[in-house]
Formats: structure tokens, C-alpha cells, sequence
């Protein structure tokens, strides 16, 4: 199983439509909410985060090495092996 | 103001300039909550679907609606969050396509 990681912010409906989207697959995923985070922590998330998106767009989304931006319901299902 | 007042508000202000909210109330009122949210506690509503530097002035160009809407709903028929959109796009005369961000990378990355 490929580790699923979503980097998300609280109040962003892309990103509520991804976690729906995950939660129906039945897929285990950690999320991180990068709104919530604040001081060091969140300065060292962001700086992470830029490598692979630099337009800083939520949400972000991990799967196995694969980067996804933005609810992209077709790229996802593809990454999860999805039929 | 709670959600349901701004609601009207916004639905009263901004149709009369053109702008339309997403003809999916439930995503709206969800959108809305997002706004109170950030205005609870940045004290502006900028966008709910972009991260906030917590500095009104940096950040002027995400209090919603967003410098970027006239441009998105000229391109897509919506903009970023999906909050407004074109009459063209509620009445699915046109493609519901991704709405790529248009901020500039220096104003998100700028005040970390």
C-alpha cells in the first residue's frame, strides 16, 4: 500500500472534496491541516512544500512519490491504482 | 454577522455587479463558513482556500472577493474557491474546468 499524505488547510472546499474523495476509497491518509500550524513549524512545512508546489496551492496531495495539486479526482484514482 | 446574513449581503451586492454565487448552495454556505472562519481569526475574510499570511495589507489581494475573481470568471467562469461563478458556468453552458491559482508565488511564499 502507498503511503498517502495530504497536506490540506482547514477551511478549503478543494480540499474538503479530496478527503471525501479519499474517505470513500477507503484509503488511510495522514493529513496535515497547514493552516493550523504556526512559528517554526509552520515556516519548515511551507519551505518543504515549495519544492514540489511552488505556487503553495492546497491541496497537496502525497501519494507514494507521486504529487498531486489541486482536486484532481482522475489523477488520484490513477495514483491509487483505482479502477 | 452570521452566515445566513452574509449570505444575503453578498448575494444582493455582488449579483447586482454580475457575479453569481455557485449555483451549489451547500458548497457556498460551506465557502461562507470558511470566510467567518478567517475572519474570526485573522480578522478579514480573505479566501478560504488559500493560506493566509495574517497581515491584512499583504494579504489585500485574497480578502474575498479576491483581486483574481474578474480574471478567473473571464478564463473559467469561476473563481479559485468556486464561490462566484459566470451565469454561463451555473447553467453548465460552459466546461467546469480546474481553476489554476493565479496568485503570484512572492505573495504566498513573501510574509511566511
Amino acid at each position: 500500500m502507498k503511503e498517502v499524505k495530504l497536506y490540506a488547510l482547514s477551511t478549503c472546499i478543494h480540499c474538503k472534496d479530496t478527503k471525501e474523495y479519499l474517505d470513500k476509497c477507503g484509503v488511510d491518509y495522514e493529513c496535515v491541516n497547514v493552516d493550523k500550524l504556526d512559528g517554526e513549524q509552520r515556516r519548515q512545512l511551507i519551505e518543504e512544500i515549495r519544492k514540489d508546489n511552488p505556487g503553495c496551492a492546497f491541496p497537496m496531495l502525497f501519494i507514494g512519490p507521486k504529487v498531486i495539486i489541486g482536486f484532481r479526482k482522475e489523477e488520484i484514482k490513477e495514483a491509487l491504482n483505482l479502477e | 454577522m452570521n452566515v445566513e446574513q452574509l449570505y444575503e449581503f453578498l448575494k444582493k451586492t455582488q449579483e447586482a455587479k454580475g457575479y453569481f454565487f455557485n449555483g451549489d448552495t451547500s458548497r457556498v454556505f460551506q465557502l461562507l463558513e470558511g470566510l467567518l472562519d478567517n475572519r474570526d481569526r485573522y480578522g478579514y475574510m480573505c479566501c478560504p482556500c488559500r493560506l493566509a499570511a495574517n497581515d491584512r495589507d499583504w494579504d489585500r489581494d485574497i480578502i474575498c472577493p479576491c483581486a483574481y475573481r474578474e480574471p478567473d470568471i473571464a478564463e473559467y467562469g469561476s473563481c479559485y474557491c468556486g464561490l462566484y461563478v459566470s451565469k454561463e458556468w451555473n447553467e453548465a453552458a460552459i466546461p467546469h474546468s480546474y481553476v489554476k491559482e493565479r496568485r503570484p508565488p512572492e505573495k504566498v511564499f513573501g510574509r511566511i
